[in-house]
């Protein structure tokens, strides 16, 4: 094998790849030959780094240079001055990497210190294309272990004694789940990993799939040995063609060498994969629904029991696993349950994967011990709201979950302890809100979701949720009394004690919360006709203050004609014409329209 | 697949090339590449450096590259750091010169004072 002495390592994440981060790989290649120094230089591509915040991201060993926002014309002179000269290009570097003029150690930043890396391990540190690079991070040895060493009955005790407890959003113990549906016979049993991403702003499993898909292979054919499947399928969203891609040449580099396919490690186990992938139905995220959607039929859930783990896929005892659980199997595997149990909390061990966006300065992908505090991770890691604008409250669990405001910020994160918030850990993702959102609206965009996303299979879940949606709109738009606020309620509450799937039981989790922390916002909207936030445009009114000079630079840009005036003389806004798009606002030279 | 010694074996093949990306080393092996450098034969030193640490399997050795030191009639020019010692500075080296380094130094921790800037006269 070639030996080089320098690797430029370039973000290949569909976050830094949507700025444009494979033309810049691409540059970096051309530069590199024409400089003579393809011989010294390897240039990869790798999944996320977490950081997406200060994407495209570039990173250059062995000195670890982080570069950060890179752009195609910086590609030149790096190659120029850092890789021939052997001069950092510091200027280009991700400035909180740099300690006075000193290089720190990625470890050392602020945002990468305090995680704790188990299932992004290998994410932006290898090559996701080539099998070699997972090997050389000790890849597939928790399989040879488990096929040459093990019992399925060890594998599984070693699973319980973890405490791994499922990350696509339930929480449940995943040695359990493999103990049920180990003693159930049958001809054929299934194996499936979900990777039915589907919370806005949720990108968790996507990132695991980019940049370590091998792990979730592994763990795959670990998970079928252990309760007796020779199959696996894994569901993928379409809407995630990188990792797409990424897992075919996983599958076919893992089965060139031995590693699925027949008698795997000379033991006599068979494991195949096949990709199944999903038109980006949300309910197909809930697992018997998947199934049905593998099966070829409707994407609709069906009750339980019988669990998938006695009757699932095609009828035969099937496992369902979301990626990030499976991703953490391996690790474990190799270095015992104690050590998963070595960190995390109690009933929750191991780390959490959480995807951080909205008003948050690093949004990105973060890696945390479980027990780490919400305060740790928004302000410590993802840096506080920008703008020096006051945190709000912070939505966990997507539209399934729940907010949790500020004065809980010291909260020790664990499925546990989300969940007596009223709010859960779901799949992961963390949309943080600061004092310029309404949480009626919040609550709205979130159950505007779920309507959308609703099978129709039950009533509650069907009829219930859009009749939510409604009162939210007359409350967003002053319309409502007090009562529609207890019925709102009395509703929610219904569709979660009734409803078919775990989506529609959780479906009113936004609006309870947001009503249990904010119920005075909501009392605004219906007795003030007033939006506290200042987000519900129906509540707004703008106005043209004394400050105006009269340069008329509003009524030309009014698209609906409804602001006079005349040249240097004060201008006003017909009330009843305006649509309050804000256009007028955003022309003002002097600051002089506000919103009441 | 057939075994897991086979697998260990294909590891330990591919962890030479991932070796590089860590950056927790305490050996520094730092060769000057500005033009000085690299017209004096820096990039065949730099290059043999890391073929006989991977060859040696010096984990701990980290070899980088960094711009004129400033003594360009020296060039080329290579600083080893080794924790709680003093820099040492070679001086025309090649790569002869760096093998000898290399399994003198590195390996065994006898400085090879022929080649320092020391004992020029």
């Amino acid at each position: 094998m070639a030996l080089y002495r320098s690797h430029v390592l370039v973000c290949g994440g569909t976050g830094c790849n949507s700025s444009k981060s494979d033309m810049i790989r691409q540059r970096f290649e051309e530069k590199i030959i024409e400089m003579g120094l393809d011989k010294e230089v390897q240039v990869i591509s790798t999944g996320c780094f977490g950081l997406c915040e200060e994407g495209p991201i570039v990173v250059i060993y062995p000195e670890g240079a982080f570069y950060s926002r890179m752009k195609i014309d910086r590609v030149d002179r790096i190659v120029e001055e850092h890789l021939f000269k052997g001069r950092i290009v510091k200027e280009y570097l991700y400035e909180e990497s740099l300690d006075k003029d000193k290089l720190k150690s990625l470890n050392e930043v602020d945002f990468y210190s305090k995680q704790k890396r188990v299932a992004l391990r290998n994410c932006g540190v290898i090559n996701p294309e080539d099998i070699s690079e997972y090997i050389a991070r000790d890849g597939y040895l928790a399989l040879g272990k488990v096929l040459t060493e093990m019992t399925p009955v060890d594998v599984i005790q070693v699973m319980k004694d973890s405490g791994l407890r499922g990350r696509g959003g339930g929480g449940f113990h995943t040695g359990l789940k493999w103990g049920f549906a180990a003693p159930n016979q049958a001809d054929q049993k299934y194996v499936i990993c979900n990777a039915d991403e589907g919370d806005p702003g949720a990108f968790m499993d996507r990132s695991v799939l980019e940049g370590d898909p091998h792990a979730v292979l592994e763990a795959m054919a670990i998970a079928g040995y252990a309760i007796g499947a020779t199959k696996g399928f894994i569901y993928v969203r379409a809407e995630y063609p990188i990792a797409v891609k990424r897992l075919e040449i996983a599958i076919g580099q893992a089965k060139e060498m031995g590693l699925l396919g027949k008698n795997i490690f000379d033991s006599g186990f068979d494991f195949e994969i096949e990709i199944r992938l999903g038109a980006g139905a949300f309910v197909c995220g809930e697992e018997t629904a998947l199934i049905a959607s593998i099966e070829g039929q409707r994407g609709m859930p069906r009750n339980k029991p019988p669990f998938p783990a006695i009757k699932g896929l095609f009828g035969k005892p099937t496992i369902i696993n979301n990626v990030e659980t499976l991703a953490n199997v391996p690790q474990i595997i190799i270095n015992g349950a104690d050590w998963f149990r070595s960190f995390g909390s109690e009933k929750s061990p191991g780390t959490k994967v959480f995807a951080l966006g909205g008003k948050i300065n690093n949004t990105g992908l973060v890696e945390i011990p479980m027990g780490t505090t919400l305060r740790e991770v928004i302000y410590d890691i993802g840096g506080g709201c920008p703008n020096g604008k006051a945190f709000k409250a912070v939505q966990t669990g997507g539209p399934s979950g729940g907010c949790i405001t500020a004065d809980y910020i010291d909260t020790k994160i664990d499925f546990d302890t989300l969940t007596d918030l009223g709010s859960m850990m779901g799949s992961g993702g963390m949309i943080v809100m600061d004092e310029d959102n309404c949480m009626v609206d919040i609550a709205r965009f979130f159950l505007e979701f779920t309507v959308e996303e609703s099978c129709g299979k039950c009533t509650p879940c069907r009829e219930g949720t859009k009749r939510m949606l409604e009162i939210l709109d007359l409350i967003t738009q002053g319309k409502a009394t007090l009562e529609d606020l207890d019925k709102l309620e009395k509703l929610a509450i219904n569709i979660k004690n009734t409803a078919l799937c775990g989506l529609g039981q959780t479906a009113p989790n936004p609006v309870l919360s947001t009503m249990r922390y904010f119920r005075e916002e909501y009392e605004a909207h219906v007795l003030e006709k007033r939006c506290p936030a200042g987000v519900c445009k129906s509540l707004l009114s703008y106005y043209i203050t004394e400050d105006c000079r009269g340069c008329t630079k509003c009524a030309k840009q009014c698209p609906v004609n409804c602001i006079e005036g005349s040249v240097k003389k004060l201008h006003i806004i017909d009330q009843d014409k305006c649509i309050k798009c804000g256009a007028c606002m955003e022309a003002c030279p002097f600051d002089s329209i506000i919103i009441k | 697949m057939k075994t897991l010694d086979e697998l260990k074996k294909i590891r330990e093949d591919a962890k030479k090339n991932l070796e590089l990306r860590n950056t927790d080393k305490t050996i520094r092996v730092v060769v000057g590449m500005a033009t000085c450098g690299i017209s004096a034969g820096a990039r065949p030193v730099l290059q043999t450096f890391v073929e006989e640490v991977s060859k040696r399997k010096l984990h701990n050795v980290q070899v980088v590259q960094t711009g004129c030191i400033g003594m360009c009639t020296y060039e080329p020019i290579v600083e080893i750091t080794m924790p709680n010692e003093e820099k040492v500075t070679y001086v025309f080296m090649d790569t002869d010169k760096v093998k000898k380094v290399v399994s003198d130094h590195l390996v065994n921790g006898r400085v090879v004072v022929d080649y320092t800037i020391g004992a020029l006269k």
